[in-house]
C-alpha cells in the first residue's frame, strides 16, 4: 500500500484553556493533518479583569496596584511605565537616587522574569524538573530580595509618581551584590544545562522560525523581536531613566528560531547583571520622592504615551487626562499581546509538540495579554 | 553527547550544595521587617484604647473598598473624666481580608499612625474554610498588636 492510499483527515484539536503548558489560561484550536499543524486559532480573554477600566475609576496612587496585577512576572517594569506616564503629565523631576534604585530594581526584575522563562521553557521542551527547579531557586533569591525592599513577593506597589514609596534598607548595596553573584551562578547553571544539550538543541533549533520583517509586521518587540536579528531595544532607541549613561550590548539572534529566542534572553540576563553593577557604582544618596508629588495628584489635561523595555518587550502606557485626579482613559500596550499575534506564522507547518515549545518561547504572561 | 555530559555535571554539582528548601510548616522563613501581609490596627497602651479615631481617611483611599469604619464619641475623653485626648474614637471597624490587595495605601493615608501592615507570619497564614471568616472586626484587628506580637513598622 503506497502512501497515496492512506487518506488523512484534518481534525481540530483543542488545547487549553486549562492546560499546563499554555502558561495561564490560553486556548488554541489546532487544525492538524496527522501530526502536522495546518492552522491555529488562538483564543484569548480568559484572564481579562478589565485593568484599564478599573484604573479609570482610581486615582493615580491606587492604580499602581493594578499595574502589578497585569504584568505579574515583571511588576516593577509595569509600575515604571505607569508612574513615568503620570510624571510626564505632571512634568515633575524625579530625584536622582530614586531613578537609580528604579533602574536597579527594573533590571533585577528582568533577571527574575527571564529565570522564570528559562525554567518554564525547559518544562515546555520536556525536561521536567531540573531547569525549572534550578531557575526557581535563583528566582526565589531575587524575590526574597524584592520582599525585603518592597514588602511583598510579587505585588510590590513600590514605585510612586515622583519617586519611591519609601527608602531601601541600609544593606541594599551588599544585598544586591549577593543576589547578583548568585544569579551569575544560576545563569551559568542554566547555560550548562540547556545551551549545549543535544536533546534540547534538536527540540529548539530550526523550529518556529520567524524572519525579521514578519516579526516587525506583527508588531513584535523585546527579545522575541531581537532573536530575529532586529537590533531594536527601547532602552537604546528611546532611552529613559539613565540608560543613556550605561554601557550595555543589545543582544540579537540570527535565525529567529526558538533556540535564538531562548539564547537572546540568556545573554540578556548577563547584560542585566552588567547594568545593575554600573547602576550600583552610580547610586547616590538623597531624596527618594519629589517634593512636587503631593498625595492627591491632579494631572493637567493632556495625553501621553510612555513605553519602556519590559522583559517581554514594549510595555506602553497611553494616558489621557482631563484634569482630574484619575486617568480619563488608560490604555496598556502589552508586549505579550502583540508577540502572540505572530504565533500562527510560527506554528503552521510544525508538529503538535512543537506548538508547545513555540508558545513557550514567546514567553507570554496571560495577565498582560488579557489585562 | 558532550552537551549532555555538561548538563549531567551541573546536575551532579547540585549534590554538593546546601539545600535551599525548608520544611515549611515546621520551619518558617524569617520575614523582613518591611514585610506586608494584611493591615491591622494598633493599640495605644498608654490610654488603653486604639489609636484609630475613625476618621475614614483610609476607607476613602482604599482602592478595593474593603474597609468599613464607624466612629463614636470617645467615652475616655478628658471632658468625660477620661485620660485620652481623642474626641472621637473608632466604634466598629471591618476589613475584608478576602478583598484587600495589600497595597499599603491605607497605612500611607492614615494621619494618626493607627494602622500598619502585619509583618509577621500570622498575617500570611490566614486560610479559613468560610470566606466570611476573613471579614475581620475591631477586636480581631487589634488583637495582634495588643498582645505585642508585632514589630511595628509604619511607613513615615
Ligand atoms: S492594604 Fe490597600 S486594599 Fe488593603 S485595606 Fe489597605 S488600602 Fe485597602
Ligand atoms: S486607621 Fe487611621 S485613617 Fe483609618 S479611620 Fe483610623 S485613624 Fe482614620
Amino acid at each position: 500500500m503506497s502512501n497515496k492510499q492512506i487518506e488523512t483527515q484534518e481534525i481540530l484539536v483543542n488545547m487549553g484553556p486549562q492546560h499546563p503548558s499554555t502558561h495561564g489560561v490560553f486556548r488554541m484550536v489546532l487544525s492538524v493533518d496527522g501530526e502536522m499543524i495546518t492552522d491555529v486559532q488562538p483564543y484569548i480573554g480568559y484572564l481579562h479583569r478589565g485593568a484599564e477600566k478599573l484604573c479609570e475609576t482610581m486615582d493615580y496612587r491606587q492604580g499602581i496596584g493594578f499595574m502589578d496585577r497585569t504584568e505579574y512576572l515583571a511588576n516593577f517594569n509595569a509600575e515604571l511605565s505607569y508612574v513615568m506616564a503620570v510624571e510626564r503629565l505632571l512634568d515633575i523631576e524625579v530625584p536622582e537616587r530614586a531613578n537609580w534604585i528604579r533602574m536597579i530594581l527594573v533590571e533585577l526584575n528582568r533577571l527574575s522574569s527571564h529565570f522564570m522563562f528559562v525554567g518554564a521553557f525547559g518544562v515546555d521542551c520536556g525536561v521536567f524538573g531540573t531547569p525549572f527547579l534550578y531557575s526557581f531557586r535563583e528566582r526565589e533569591r531575587l524575590i526574597d530580595f524584592f520582599e525585603e525592599i518592597s514588602g511583598d513577593r510579587m505585588m510590590y506597589a513600590y514605585f510612586r509618581p515622583g519617586g519611591l514609596a519609601w527608602d531601601v534598607p541600609a544593606n541594599f548595596v551588599s544585598r544586591v551584590e549577593e543576589v547578583l553573584s548568585s544569579s551569575e551562578q544560576g545563569i551559568k547553571d542554566m547555560d550548562g544545562l540547556l545551551t549545549n544539550n543535544e536533546i534540547f538543541l534538536s527540540r529548539t533549533k530550526q523550529v518556529g522560525i520567524i524572519d525579521g520583517k514578519a516579526a516587525i509586521d506583527w508588531g513584535m518587540s523585546g527579545p522575541s523581536l531581537r532573536a530575529s536579528g532586529i537590533e531594536y531595544d527601547i532602552r537604546r532607541a528611546e532611552p529613559y531613566l539613565y540608560y543613556n549613561d550605561i554601557d550595555f550590548d543589545v543582544i540579537t539572534g540570527i535565525n529567529g528560531d526558538v533556540f535564538d529566542r531562548y539564547f537572546v534572553r540568556l545573554q540578556e540576563m548577563r547584560q542585566s547583571i552588567n547594568i545593575v553593577r554600573q547602576c550600583l557604582a552610580n547610586l547616590t544618596s538623597g531624596a527618594i520622592l519629589a517634593d512636587a508629588a503631593a498625595r492627591n495628584l491632579r494631572t493637567p489635561p493632556g495625553e501621553v504615551y510612555i513605553r519602556t523595555e519590559a522583559p517581554r518587550g514594549e510595555y506602553g502606557i497611553y494616558l489621557v487626562s482631563n484634569g482630574d485626579n484619575r486617568p480619563y482613559r488608560l490604555k496598556i500596550r502589552s508586549a505579550g499581546f502583540s508577540n502572540l499575534q505572530a504565533l500562527r506564522d510560527m506554528v503552521i507547518g510544525s508538529y503538535i509538540p512543537d506548538a508547545v515549545v513555540i508558545l513557550g518561547s514567546i514567553d507570554i504572561v496571560l495577565g498582560e495579554v488579557d489585562r | 553527547m558532550k552537551g549532555i555530559l555538561i548538563s549531567m555535571k551541573v546536575t551532579l554539582s547540585a549534590f554538593f550544595r546546601k539545600p535551599v528548601t525548608r520544611p515549611y510548616p515546621d520551619v518558617h522563613k524569617p520575614l523582613p521587617e518591611t514585610d506586608r501581609a494584611f493591615p491591622i490596627l494598633l493599640w495605644d497602651e498608654a490610654h488603653t484604647e486604639p489609636y484609630c479615631t475613625g476618621c475614614h481617611a483610609c476607607e476613602r483611599a482604599c482602592p478595593v473598598e474593603c474597609m468599613t469604619v464607624l466612629m463614636k464619641d470617645n467615652p475616655n475623653h478628658v471632658n468625660n473624666d477620661g485620660t485620652s485626648k481623642r474626641k472621637k474614637i473608632i466604634d466598629k471597624f471591618w476589613i475584608d481580608y478576602a478583598r484587600c490587595m495589600r497595597c499599603n495605601i491605607c497605612v500611607e493615608a492614615c494621619n494618626f499612625e493607627a494602622i500598619a501592615m502585619n509583618n509577621t507570619w500570622s498575617g500570611h497564614e490566614t486560610s479559613v474554610y468560610d470566606r466570611k471568616d476573613l471579614i475581620m472586626d475591631l477586636p480581631q484587628l487589634l488583637a495582634q498588636h495588643r498582645s505585642g506580637n508585632i514589630d511595628e513598622w509604619v511607613v513615615s
